[in-house]
C-alpha cells in the first residue's frame, strides 16, 4: 500500500469505529433510559407495566406500613390526585419521611402495586426531585406544600 | 467592617482582572511594549486583593460573623474551627470565591515561571487568564456576592449542611477547582497560540507541565469526592454516574487526551490543529461542569443554587467564552498544519487510538448526562439515564484503550520498532493471564464475564508499566521524571482496572434486620448488632451501634456506625462504620428503627476498594512527577 491509501484506510477504519460506537451508545440509550411517571400517569395508564420507571411524588401522610422488626415495608405515594401503593424491601435513606417528596426505582406489576428496588429521598430539608415538585405543582393548583419552619434564616 | 473589606476588594479584584485582560490583549495586538509589561504587575494587584477578600470571608467564618448573611446561612458558632474554614466553599457564594481565588493563583503562577516565553507570547496568556477572571468575578459580585450583610444579625447561624461537615470534603473543592481552573491555563495557552498564528513544538513544551498538573489535581478532586460519597452518604459504592460526578469526569477524559495528544504535538509537532480543539473542549467541559452544578439545572448534593440568573449569567458566559474560542479556531487552525507523516504501529497512532477512545468514552458520558435535560426542556418527557446505560457504553471504549495502552507505551515514534519489546510484552501479558487464574481460581470464587476480562488487563497493564523502568535500571540507562512519572501513572490506571473488577464482582451486600445480640449472614459473614448506645459529639448527638463480624466464624471486624442528629439544621446522618483491610473494606451501615427492637442494617464486604482511591492518587502522583521533569525547567527556550 501507498502511505496515501494507508492514510486513507486508517481514516475509514476510525470514522468507522467511531460510526459503530455512536450506533452501540444510541441503542443502550434507547433500551436503558427510565421514564418519570407520576402516580396521576400511573393511574390513566401511562406507565408500563414489567418495565423499569421511576415513580415520583410525596409519600402520604399515615401510609407507612411496616411488619415490626422486618425489613419489608410499604407505603403511598401520591400527588394529591391518585395514589399509588409501593412495596420495597431494604433500607430507606435517611431523609425518607411522611409528607415528602420521594422517587422510587422499580417497576408496576399487573395489581397495581409498584415494586420498588431503589428509593431515593431529597438531600436536605430545602430540596424535592425537580420532577416531584412540577409533578405535585400542577396537581395542586400551584401551591407547593413545603414544610415552613426550616426554610429560611431566622431575621429576629 | 470585615465584610465591606472583603467586598471592597472583590470590586478591586475585578477592575485590576479587567486591566490585566486589557493591557494582555491589546499590548501586543497594538505594539505597545509599555502596556504589555504593564500586565505582571496587574497580575499581582489581583492576585492580593483577592487574597485579601478571600481572607475576609474567612475571617468572618472564623470568628462568627452573622450579620453577613452568607455566614449565617452556612455556619453556627457550634461548628469546629476546620468546618468553620470549609464552610467558606460549602456553599455557592464562597465556592465561585474561592474558584477565582485559585485562578487568579495559577495566573500568578503562570506570570512568574513564564519569564523565559516570548514576552508578547506571554501576555497574551495572561490576557486571556484574564478575560476569565473577569467573568468569574464579575458572576460572583453581581449575581452571588457573599459579604451581603444581614440587618439585624442572626443571634446564631443556620449551620453548615451536615453532609459536608468531614474531612476529605473540606479539600474536595479546592482540589477539584485546581483541576477545573488549571485547564484554563490550557485554554489560555491555546487562545494564545492561536491569536498568534503560530504553534510549534516549544508552544507544547511550555503547555504541557500546566496541563498534566491541572490533570492531577482533577483527579485528585475526584477522587476525594468518591471516597467521600463511599463513607459518608452510606451508600457504599464509589461512583454512582450523578451527573455532578460525570460533570467532573468529562473534563478529566478530555483532559487526559489532551495531555496524551500534547505529548506528539510536542514530540513529533503533529495534532496541531487536533490539539488546540481538546484544549478548548477540556475548559468548554469545566465551564459546562460549573454550569450544571451551580444553576441549578441538576439538583443533586452539590447544586446550592436554583437562581435563573445565575444560570442565563454563566450560559452567557459559556456561550462567550467556547464560542469565541471556537470562531478563533475556525479562523486560524487552518494555519498550523502538520507536515511529517508516521507509521502505523508507531506512538503516534497508537496515541492517536488512545485519543478517539476517550473521546468517544467522553461523548457517551455526555449523552447520558445531557439527555435527560435536553428532554426535559423539550418537553419530551422526564427521563433518567442510570448505570445500566453508563456501565456498557464506558466500558466498550475503555477496554480496548487499557489494552492498547499494554503495548503502545513501549511503541517508538515515527516508526514503530517494537520488536525489541515484543518479548517483555507478551511475557507480561502471560504473567497477567496467570495472575488473573490465581485470582480468579484461588482467592476469590467465581466470576462473571468481564471479571477475568478486566483483572487480566490490569495486570498487563500494570506489569507492563514495569518493563522501561526496570530495564533502564539493569541496563543503566537515564532514568529521567518523565519516564519514572509515566510508569508511575499507567501502573495507576493498571491498578485501577484491577481494584474496579475486584470491587464489581466480589462485593458482597445485604441489608439486614437485626436487634442487639441478633446476627444475620451475607454470605460467609455474619454480622452481630452487639450493642446500641447513645453518643454526644460538638454539634450532634448519635445513635451508636457496635457491630462484630465474622468470617467462618472468625471475628474479623468490630465496627461502630452511627446514626447521627445535627441539632441546627435537625437532619439525621449516617455516619458509615468501616473497617479498611489490606485487601478489603468491611462496612455497615445504620439504617432505621423497624420496630420491636430491630433495626436495619446495611452490611456490605468490598474487596480492593481502597486501591481504587490509591490507583487515582498513583495516576495524579505520576503526572505531578512527569511535569517537574528537567527539559521543562533547565532548558533555554527557544523564540517562539
Amino acid at each position: 500500500m501507498t502511505p496515501r491509501q494507508r492514510r486513507i484506510t486508517l481514516v475509514v477504519g476510525i470514522l468507522a469505529g467511531v460510526a459503530v460506537a455512536g450506533a452501540l451508545t444510541l441503542s443502550a440509550f434507547r433500551e436503558n433510559v427510565m421514564f418519570f411517571f407520576d402516580p396521576s400517569q400511573v393511574a390513566g395508564g401511562e406507565a408500563p407495566i414489567e418495565q423499569r420507571f421511576r415513580l415520583g411524588g410525596m409519600v402520604k401522610p399515615g401510609s407507612v406500613d411496616r411488619v415490626a422488626g422486618s425489613l419489608e415495608m410499604s407505603f403511598v405515594v401520591t400527588d394529591f390526585q391518585q395514589d399509588v401503593r409501593v412495596v420495597y424491601s431494604g433500607v430507606v435513606p435517611d431523609l425518607f419521611r411522611e409528607n415528602q417528596g420521594v422517587v422510587a426505582h422499580g417497576r408496576l406489576g399487573t395489581d397495581g402495586v409498584f415494586v420498588a428496588d431503589e428509593i431515593l429521598a431529597k438531600h436536605d430539608e430545602n430540596y424535592m426531585p425537580p420532577e416531584v415538585a412540577r409533578a405535585i405543582k400542577e396537581k395542586h393548583g400551584g401551591v407547593m406544600p413545603v414544610n415552613p419552619d426550616v426554610r429560611s434564616v431566622p431575621r429576629t | 467592617m470585615i465584610a465591606e473589606l472583603g467586598h471592597f476588594t472583590l470590586i478591586l479584584a475585578l477592575l485590576a482582572a479587567l486591566a490585566q485582560s486589557f493591557f494582555g490583549l491589546a499590548g501586543p495586538a497594538m505594539d505597545r511594549p509599555s502596556w504589555t509589561s504593564t500586565v505582571r504587575p496587574a497580575v499581582w494587584v489581583q492576585f492580593l486583593v483577592t487574597t485579601l477578600s478571600l481572607g475576609a470571608l474567612v475571617t468572618a467564618f472564623v470568628n462568627n460573623d452573622f450579620s453577613v448573611e452568607y455566614v449565617a446561612a452556612n455556619s453556627n458558632s457550634a461548628l469546629p474551627l476546620l468546618y468553620r474554614v470549609s464552610a467558606v466553599w460549602g456553599a455557592h457564594e464562597g465556592s465561585l470565591l474561592l474558584w477565582a481565588w485559585i485562578l487568579v493563583a495559577w495566573t500568578l503562577a503562570v506570570a512568574l515561571l513564564s519569564r523565559s516565553l516570548p514576552e508578547p507570547f506571554a501576555a497574551r496568556v495572561l490576557g486571556v487568564l484574564g478575560l476569565i477572571s473577569v467573568g468569574f468575578l464579575a458572576f460572583t459580585l453581581f449575581t452571588s456576592n457573599p459579604f451581603l450583610r444581614l440587618d439585624p444579625a442572626a443571634p446564631d447561624g443556620r449551620d453548615l449542611n451536615p453532609l459536608l461537615q468531614d474531612p476529605a470534603l473540606a479539600v474536595h473543592p479546592p482540589m477539584l477547582y485546581a483541576g477545573y481552573v488549571g485547564l484554563a491555563v490550557a485554554f489560555a495557552f491555546a487562545c494564545a497560540a492561536m491569536i498568534e498564528g503560530r504553534l510549534d513544538q516549544a508552544w507544547a513544551r511550555w503547555t504541557r507541565p500546566w496541563t498534566t498538573v491541572a490533570w492531577a489535581f482533577l483527579s485528585i478532586g475526584i477522587a476525594l469526592g468518591s471516597w467521600w460519597a463511599y463513607y459518608e452518604l452510606g451508600w457504599g459504592g464509589y461512583w454512582f454516574w450523578d451527573p455532578v460526578e460525570n460533570a467532573s469526569f468529562m473534563p478529566w477524559l478530555v483532559g487526559t487526551a489532551l495531555i496524551h495528544s500534547l505529548a506528539v504535538t510536542e514530540k513529533r509537532g503533529l495534532f496541531k490543529s487536533w490539539t488546540l480543539l481538546l484544549a478548548i473542549m477540556a475548559f468548554s467541559l469545566s465551564l459546562l461542569g460549573t454550569f450544571l452544578v451551580r444553576s441549578g439545572v441538576l439538583v443533586s448534593v452539590h447544586s446550592f443554587a436554583a437562581d435563573p440568573a445565575r444560570g442565563m449569567f454563566i450560559l452567557a458566559f459559556l456561550v462567550i467564552i467556547i464560542g469565541g474560542a471556537l470562531t478563533l479556531y475556525a479562523w486560524r487552525a487552518p494555519l498550523l498544519r502538520s507536515e511529517a507523516g508516521f507509521e502505523f504501529t508507531s506512538r503516534e497512532s497508537f496515541l492517536l487510538f488512545n485519543n478517539i477512545l476517550l473521546v468517544v468514552a467522553a461523548a457517551a458520558v455526555f449523552v447520558g448526562t445531557m439527555a435527560p435535560l435536553i428532554s426535559d426542556a423539550l418537553g419530551l418527557g422526564t427521563l433518567s439515564v442510570g448505570r445500566q446505560y453508563f456501565d456498557p457504553v464506558f466500558l466498550l471504549p475503555s477496554l480496548p484503550l487499557v489494552a492498547l495502552a499494554a503495548v503502545g507505551i513501549h511503541s517508538g515514534w515515527k516508526k514503530g520498532r517494537l520488536s525489541d519489546r515484543r518479548q517483555s510484552i507478551l511475557l507480561a501479558l502471560l504473567a497477567g493471564v496467570l495472575l488473573t487464574l490465581v485470582l480468579v481460581l484461588g482467592v476469590w470464587e467465581g466470576a462473571k464475564i468481564l471479571t477475568p476480562i478486566g483483572f487480566a488487563l490490569g495486570l498487563w497493564l500494570m506489569l507492563s508499566a514495569l518493563i522501561d523502568p526496570i530495564d533502564r535500571w539493569r541496563r543503566k540507562l537515564s532514568m529521567t521524571r518523565a519516564v519514572i512519572g509515566m510508569a508511575i501513572a499507567h501502573l495507576g490506571l493498571g491498578l485501577f482496572v484491577v481494584s474496579i473488577t475486584a470491587v464489581e464482582s466480589y462485593t458482597r451486600e445485604r441489608d439486614l434486620a437485626l436487634a442487639v445480640g441478633e446476627s444475620g449472614r451475607v454470605d460467609e459473614f455474619e454480622y452481630r448488632l452487639e450493642g446500641l448506645s447513645t453518643v454526644e459529639g460538638p454539634n450532634y448527638d448519635a445513635l451508636r451501634g457496635e457491630v462484630r463480624v465474622f468470617e467462618n466464624g472468625k471475628q474479623v471486624g468490630l465496627l461502630y456506625p452511627e446514626k447521627r442528629n445535627y441539632w441546627v439544621q435537625r437532619q439525621m446522618m449516617t455516619e458509615a462504620g468501616i473497617e479498611m483491610q489490606i485487601g478489603r473494606d468491611i462496612f455497615v451501615a445504620l439504617g432505621e428503627d423497624l420496630g420491636a427492637g430491630r433495626w436495619s442494617v446495611r452490611a456490605q464486604v468490598r474487596p480492593l476498594i481502597n486501591y481504587v482511591w490509591f490507583a487515582a492518587f498513583l495516576m495524579a502522583l505520576g503526572g505531578v512527577i512527569a511535569a517537574t521533569d528537567r527539559r521543562y525547567r533547565s532548558r533555554p527556550e527557544p523564540a517562539a
